[in-house]
């Protein structure tokens, strides 16, 4: 798409409200931030930049095929650490390659709404991560996008692209500082999954609570290709509301979508759209809710348009409290004959019996709540690197997750 | 003889309705006792009341375990005050292993050892009875009460779906658990068993038998002897005989 015609959209998108989730005054934060100096390394980061990334999962100091690290509107750290992987600040990026236009919101329109419209009009900034054609990393690429400043818009814009027979596995943890109360994040990230490619993406958010989030994410899977899309929410926010869609446009493509979600307050509107568009694809979706308060609208919606695919959601959800609000969505979309789609989907509270069980072994009632819990959250996630499913582990069964 | 377990009038209803009915029931310090009857008498209504599950709510009478009146205390109270349950049909639990289970009930536990006694090492990384069969969920359960060590011992029929093999295993778990292996005179802890068909106690030893009938206490004497008049002649049978009127 020609920069002019993406300018042009944008534009005219720019009071176009979303179709989910609250609306927000994007006049009421500011679009500048101060800039920050590039790292050499990630040593030389702040020490508070450095904290808040571990405690979403992203581990700069230890060993990783890349980093990104983008403190408010600046990339202060764009590395690739494998020959395998290419890493770029977005300006960067699009500044080398002009074939990089042909990605460019081709799978997320400038003018969808008037989040992806700001993004459009703003100077871009964000990763570019691509991983060359058979190339396969052992470790994940990290990075962190920080909002590090009271008020700001942070605006970020990703382009990945996994080569033909590529392996790649990204860690993204998106968060802000304590002192940060009041923020805006939207994010539009592009993935493109070539053929026999295969990619594992695990977002982790922590915002605060005068945070709105808007993630915008458009996905393209081709023959044969695979994608593990985790997302992990377990702190408190103001307002997040995203519904990435997925593509499988090739023969065979796999998708499985996880997501892991603990909520104190605010409102959560979170899901996945996913199209089964050719032979053999198969796609699931599983999402687990905790609310001990605050609204939680869980979505899945799958459309299957060939025949033979095969598609599944499941989405689960534990209502601890009376102050909180689980909405449970599953949509299926057959479109041919020869689907095999079908959804789960239950809210409930905790067992007795289960509780029960446990208090008989010697646990009291709170330690036995805050066990099941955890056991609720920790969603098993096939083929991810060890460090990634530890990194998991360890964010889920924090002993801060309890029942009430 | 030392009690560690009294049962004093106990009375207990389920939802509105008495099924136990003026049980009284002493277990001294190192015995282990057989609890029979037919099906719905009340005998795992009695297990959960002593464990002290709240749906299981006591009209009259006392529970005393150690000297000390439990009967209003809560059921993690009782369970570190050393009482512990073998369930016949637990739930299972999600996203919860084993292995981290039988960590959380005793942190000093050798959770490895605990899995490979019970033949059971290939189960440790599991969720906690999910997708186990009715022989493994036993097996779930006698680890867990070797990891717990309680000082009395309920077992709600702890061999029903288990195969002869697993059988002695876990006779062998349960005369661990109550101090078996060990001279009667320094045995401390004790033990009550469920059972239908009798096959668990060929590998394990008790001390006294009771056959509960509507909810009461009926008849009580040596195990041996019991089941071989239930066996000739019924739970009915073997209380006119034994235990006449």
């Amino acid at each position: 798409m020609p920069m002019s015609e993406i300018e042009d959209r944008a534009r005219k998108a720019r009071e176009k409200k979303a179709l989910y989730g609250t609306d927000v005054d994007l006049e009421s934060y500011e679009s500048e931030a101060k800039p920050h100096e590039e790292v050499r390394s990630a040593e030389e980061l702040p020490s508070e930049v450095k904290k808040a990334a571990l405690d979403v999962g992203v581990s700069l100091d230890k060993e990783s095929s890349g980093a990104y690290v983008q403190m408010d509107q600046s990339p202060v750290i764009a590395r690739s650490m494998f020959e395998g992987v290419e890493i770029m600040d977005m300006a960067s990026a699009l500044k080398k390659y002009d074939w990089l236009q042909d990605y460019w919101w081709k799978l997320v329109a400038p003018d969808a709404d008037k989040y992806t419209a700001d993004v459009a009009r703003a100077p871009p900034a964000g990763y570019f991560i691509r991983a060359k054609a058979g190339m396969k990393t052992v470790f994940p690429v990290k990075s962190c996008l920080y909002l590090g400043s009271t008020d700001v818009n942070q605006r970020v814009h990703n382009v990945i692209i996994a080569e033909e027979g590529s392996e790649l596995h990204v860690i993204t943890g998106c968060t802000t500082p304590a002192h940060v109360q009041r923020g805006l994040h939207i994010g539009v990230s592009e993935f493109f999954i070539k053929k026999n490619a295969k990619v594992s993406f695990t977002m982790v958010h922590s915002w605060g609570k005068e945070v709105e989030v808007r993630p915008r994410t458009g996905i393209t899977i081709a023959e044969g290709g695979s994608l593990s899309n985790n997302y992990i929410l377990l702190r408190p926010v103001k307002t997040i509301q995203t519904f990435p869609s997925c593509t499988l446009a090739g023969k065979g493509a796999v998708a499985s979508f996880n997501t892991v979600i603990y909520s104190t307050m605010g409102n959560i509107d979170v899901g996945s759209n996913i199209f089964l568009n050719a032979p053999e694809t198969s796609a699931e979706s599983i999402s687990r809710v905790v609310c001990v308060g605050g609204e939680v609208i869980a979505r899945g919606r799958m459309t299957g348009t060939v025949p033979g695919a095969r598609a599944h959601l499941e989405c689960v959800g534990l209502l601890l409290s009376d102050k909180g609000r689980i909405y449970s969505i599953p949509e299926l979309d057959g479109r041919s004959r020869d689907l095999d789609m079908s959804h789960e989907a239950a809210v409930g509270r905790i067992s007795e019996e289960e509780l029960e069980y446990l208090m008989s072994r010697g646990m009291n009632s709170e330690q036995a709540t805050s066990v099941i819990v955890r056991g609720f959250l920790d969603v098993e996630i096939k083929g991810l690197p060890e460090e990634l499913k530890q990194e998991i582990k360890n964010i889920t069964q924090r002993e801060d997750l309890k029942g009430s | 003889m030392v009690w560690l377990l009294e049962l004093e009038d106990l009375s207990v209803s389920i939802g509105g309705k008495l099924v136990l009915k003026n049980v009284n029931l002493h277990v001294g310090q190192g015995e282990t006792h057989a609890l029979f009857g037919p099906n719905g008498t009340g005998k795992t209504t009695l297990l959960n009341a002593i464990a002290g599950i709240p749906r299981y709510v006591v009209e009259g009478g006392r529970i005393i375990f150690k000297g000390q009146d439990i009967t209003k205390m809560s059921m993690d109270e009782r369970a570190r005050l050393g009482i512990g349950m073998a369930f016949q049909r637990p739930p299972a639990i999600r996203g919860l292993k084993l292995r981290d289970l039988i960590k959380i009930i005793n942190p000093k536990a050798d959770a490895e050892a605990l899995l490979k006694e019970m033949d059971f090492d290939t189960f440790g990384g599991r969720d906690v009875n999910r997708g186990f069969s009715g022989g493994e969920v036993k097996r779930s359960e006698m680890v867990q009460l070797l990891a717990q060590q309680p000082d009395f011992v309920m077992l709600d029929e702890p061999d029903s779906g288990v195969d002869l093999e697993n059988i002695k295993l876990i006779g062998q778990a349960i005369n661990e658990l109550t101090q078996k292996n060990i001279r009667p005179s320094s045995r401390t802890k004790s033990g009550i068993i469920i059972t239908h068909f009798g096959h668990i106690l060929e590998y394990m030893k008790t001390d006294r038998a009771h056959v509960m009938l509507g909810g009461s206490i009926v008849c009580s004497g040596n195990p041996g002897e019991i089941l071989d008049q239930i066996k000739k002649s019924g739970y009915e049978g073997c209380v006119a005989c034994l235990c006449p009127r």
